[in-house]
């Protein structure tokens, strides 16, 4: 199988790797690079567990490759803390008990992250829209529904406080 | 400078203990991408198993070339039936009494069966070699319907039970035939229907559904040659009970195996039983020697791992004109599929299906349930229920709205008549079951003026009345109970081993504490709830304890997390091992503080000394005096074990209540509001729990509004991924409001029920009750799910309705 070199920055990370040119990109990560973060579901774009952000999009790394991203900037759920702080959108999840089982979690962090910056202050229903590419099975979106909103508050504030 | 002494409230509310809403201990490595599910761990040198999988839905296997798939370089076996004979490995007992073949001999019964395993460097290679491997079948005629199985010229699907008469279950009337099971006495219920003024039937069909966790199955194998240790990392609900089974099949000693269930990614029913797959990876490395990795990929979860239901069931009520309910019959086919590889204890091969009496006063019963093979894929689990209680609770809601629109009644007012009263527990029902404990009516009320329902009802009146209106209003409501807590060893065992559950408790010499427990979390939230106990018997805050389970090697025995069980069952274990280390705890009060145990009181954290209060000791100064020198007669160390086996069921309930408008142009259908009243005793964690109704209650949604496994005559699956495959979104996804009585269990000894499969056992009924409420001005009285856009619109079609 022909190999390839990809350099991506990854969590800030600059690497270099080589991959088979028919690798999927969540295979990549989580088996060459050892980010389990983003987990395998459906691989078919249904489910949304291996949500990540690549340059600045929503992706679902289980249809996509990795040579793909050469050149990319790759975000996944182990890079959204920084500086051993949470990432309000974690904050919010926790709190507002938007997990149970967390499997679908990473992705549904990621795709929130991603999400509030595409529209800081959603209304709900914007929020079941923006969010279902994502599956989950436990919590019924509820309180992840809450988590986001909630996430969507600290973010504002943080901002306000920062400017 | 002294710490400020904390006011009894302000310790009680450190210790976290029952009641309080407590943030969840295992969030911080999920949000954090920490979580180590099965398909997270990589062993150095580990290899990929993939499964050749049949095709068609039933054939014999002519031949299997593997000659092209081993040529593949990176491929490092490829084993078939043939491969397994020698070990006798090539069929496995099912949890129901019958064998499933691991890998398909000779004949193929179901699509998607395994046929072959290869085993490579990496998934990819593998994948590779599954396409390679070439086998040929000669197509035999395929059985779908369970009906149709059941005529004398039906084609024999299991060549291997030939000349067995005698099943597990009893005797076998037809080659296609499993068992009939039957429960309470059908000589007076036929007596109650013959004279009874008024009867109703109803056929319905439960559709097969699959509980679809978002994690599919896996596993990875890990066999030492040198130790002769089996270590398996495996998708399990029940990882003691795998460890005994993978013992007797293999031959290892149970003392070498050890199986772990690390995270899991939701389970439902789904990761109960013992897959080919697993059986496979655990072959491959002893024979290989080296770790083996099998991951399951979406097609093949939904087309062969267990589905759910898939019950035929024809039922009768008899009753009085003014609606008082007199019996019950039920007659019920069961599709098993290929195997009859369903999840339930031993002796109940319908499970507790005879909970179908429901939450009614009903004096005489019946039930009959008949299993038949065809060629599906087997399973029949319980998908976020206590074994079939799903189905049962569907039969009964579903007739007694059937009832009350024969005699033109209100459907709560059908319920106020019929349901037990809270003065006739503990109850007995007519097929045995002994109801603990229950307040049916206050709950009904209760449920019925938050939703204003008189003033619902008026503006249904008014719709049906109005021919311009755009939809149809529907108002669903069902009174549900559950049997949960699986179960008392007398009643219930899984191969013949006892379904208690267990924990051990050590207290450290610093006050903290570690649980572990035979039970296993997927998604529950047990390292949270499982302390909350602790804290609050024990007087040690929630957040220095511990809680481990789902390895086996580690944890003390027990039957695993399925069945609403962990709570009644292992929720009662914690109680009582955390009882044993406060008695002992208090005798070493005693000596330190030099008075007789009579002399002490208990107080949140810490004994007292009667009539002296400022001689305390607390739980933590207690712990290490424990380990320092403990009173004579007194061994040092504090810690417990308990084996709970419980004396009866719990029997959480619940009043659900939906109201639906149905568009009449299109079939589409939104759920206006859902009201979830649910009592399931002692609330430990009120957070915890409103999470698991509000998933509970999305998977009810799921399984009325769309979920359904439809083949083609051939005996193709016709939806096996999520695009077909509903899991509803955010956007379909209702909005749910949740409320509660209490009603503690008198048997239990923190009095809880367990909570989380009462939503989806509840409301699957209130979501057809409404449905078929918005079509009952035209006469309907019962339509089957899955209640689709296209099935509704095409209801709408029948019945004449006009935009």
């Amino acid at each position: 199988m022909a190999k390839q070199i990809v350099k991506m920055t990854i969590n800030g990370q600059q690497v270099e790797q080589l991959v088979d040119s028919r690798t999927l990109l969540v295979h990549f990560l989580r088996e060459q690079m050892n980010l389990t973060g983003a987990h395998i579901g459906c691989e078919t774009s249904q489910c949304g567990a291996c949500t990540i952000d690549i340059d600045g999009e929503s992706v679902k790394a289980c249809t996509h490759l990795a040579v793909q991203c050469d050149g990319s900037d790759v975000k996944t759920v182990e890079g959204l803390a920084e500086n051993g702080a949470l990432h309000p959108v974690q904050e919010a999840f926790y709190e507002e008990h938007g997990l149970q089982c967390g499997y679908c979690t990473p992705g549904m962090l990621m795709r929130s992250y991603r999400f509030l910056q595409e529209n800081p202050n959603p209304t709900e229903d914007e929020i079941r829209t923006g969010i279902s590419g994502n599956l989950c099975r436990c919590t019924g979106y509820q309180n992840i529904i809450k988590a986001v909103q909630s996430a969507a508050v600290k973010l504002q504030d943080k901002e306000t406080a920062s400017a | 400078m002294n710490a400020p002494v904390k006011t009894p409230e302000e310790r009680q509310a450190e210790l976290q203990g029952m009641g309080d809403a407590r943030l969840r201990k295992e969030d911080a490595r999920f949000i954090q991408g920490k979580g180590q599910y099965c398909d997270d761990i990589k062993l150095p040198g580990m290899l990929h198993m993939d499964i050749v999988r049949s095709p068609i839905a039933h054939g014999r296997i002519k031949n299997i070339k593997k000659e092209e798939a081993l040529a593949i370089p990176g491929v490092h076996a490829v084993l078939t039936a043939d491969d397994l004979k020698p070990l006798n490995l090539h069929w496995m007992p099912t949890l129901a009494g019958d064998v499933a073949a691991v890998l398909a001999d000779e004949k193929v019964h179901f699509q998607m069966q395994e046929v072959a395993i290869v085993i490579a460097d990496d998934r990819y290679i593998a994948a590779d070699a599954v396409e390679a491997v070439e086998v040929e079948y000669e197509e035999l005629p395929v059985v779908m319907d369970p009906y149709g199985a059941l005529e004398d010229d039906a084609p024999v699907l299991r060549e291997d039970l030939a000349g067995k008469d005698e099943g597990a279950h009893g005797p076998r009337e037809h080659h296609n035939h499993i068992f009939t099971w039957e429960a309470g006495d059908k000589e007076a219920a036929d007596d109650v229907f013959a004279s009874a003024p008024v009867t109703v039937s109803q056929h319905m069909h439960y559709p097969r559904v699959h509980p679809c966790p978002l994690e599919t199955c896996g596993c990875v194998a890990s066999f030492d040659p040198i130790k002769g240790e089996l270590t398996t990392w495996m998708t399990s609900q029940a990882p003691h009970v795998v460890r005994t089974v993978v013992s007797m099949l293999s031959g290892v000693p149970e003392s070498k195996v050890r199986i772990i269930s690390p995270d899991i990614g939701g389970g439902f029913g789904n990761k109960v039983g013992v897959y080919p797959g697993y059986v496979c990876a655990i072959v491959s490395s002893i024979v290989l020697g080296k770790p083996v990795k099998w991951s399951e990929d979406r097609i093949e979860n939904i087309s062969s791992t267990a589905f759910a239901r898939d019950y035929h069931m024809d039922g009768h009520l008899a009753a009085t004109e003014d609606g008082k309910i007199l019996g019950l019959k039920v007659d019920v086919l069961a599709d098993h599929g290929a195997f009859d590889a369903c999840a339930d204890p031993t002796k109940f091969p319908a499970g507790l299906f005879h909970i179908c009496s429901g939450s009614y006063d009903i004096s005489a019963a019946h039930c009959s349930v008949k299993g038949v093979y065809t060629n599906k894929a087997p399973g029949g689990v319980a998908y976020r229920c206590s074994f079939r209680v799903t189905e049962a609770v569907y039969l009964i809601e579903r007739m007694v709205d059937v009832l009350a629109q024969k005699l033109d009644m209100d459907k709560a007012d059908i319920r106020r008549k019929n349901l037990i009263r809270k003065d006739q527990f503990p109850y007995t029902s007519p097929f045995g079951f002994e109801y603990d404990s229950g307040d049916y009516h206050t709950a009904l009320e209760k449920v019925l003026n938050a939703v204003d329902y008189k003033d619902l009802r008026a503006e249904q009146e008014e719709k049906r009345n109005d021919p311009n209106s755009p939809t149809l209003m529907g108002i669903g409501l069902v009174t549900f109970t559950e049997v949960v807590g699986a179960g008392p060893t007398k009643m219930c065992d899984i191969l013949g081993v006892g379904m208690f559950d267990s924990c051990e408790i050590r207290i450290h010499p610093t006050g903290s504490a570690i649980a572990r427990m035979g039970t296993i979390s997927q998604g529950q939230g047990h390292q949270t709830t499982y302390a909350q106990i602790i804290a609050s018997e024990l007087g040690i805050p929630s957040e220095v304890i511990q809680v481990e389970e789902g390895d086996t090697s580690t944890a003390p025995y027990g039957l695993g997390t399925y069945g609403s069980r962990s709570t009644p069952v292992a929720g009662a274990a914690i109680a009582m091992a955390a009882r044993k280390i406060h008695a002992k705890a208090k005798k070493i009060a005693a000596h330190l503080l030099e008075v007789s145990e009579a002399d002490l009181d208990w107080e949140i954290d810490r004994f007292k000394v009667r009539g002296n209060e400022d001689q305390v000791k607390t739980m933590a100064d207690i712990a290490f005096a424990a380990y320092q020198q403990p009173p004579e007669g007194l061994e040092p160390g504090l810690e417990a074990v308990h084996y709970y086996d419980p004396p009866n069921f719990t029997y959480p309930f619940g009043i659900y209540f939906c109201v639906v408008d149905i568009d009449k142009g299109t079939g589409e259908s939104s759920i206006r509001r859902f009201y979830a009243l649910d009592d399931c005793g002692t609330r430990i964690n009120p957070m915890i729990i409103d999470g698991q109704i509000h998933g509970g209650l999305t998977e009810g949604f799921a399984v009325a509004m769309g979920q359904q496994m439809p083949f083609d005559e051939q005996g193709n699956l016709l939806g096996n991924t999520l695009m077909d495959y509903f899991l509803p979104t955010a956007v379909e996804t209702p909005a749910w409001e949740t409320d509660y009585t209490v009603t503690p269990s008198p048997h239990h000894p923190i009095g809880a029920k367990g909570v989380a499969e009462s939503p989806h056992v509840g409301s699957i009924p209130t979501f057809t009750s409404a449905v078929v409420d918005a079509f009952a001005h035209l006469g309907v009285t019962h339509i089957d799910m899955p209640h689709t856009s296209y099935r509704i619109w095409k209801k709408l079609k029948e019945e004449g309705v006009q935009l």
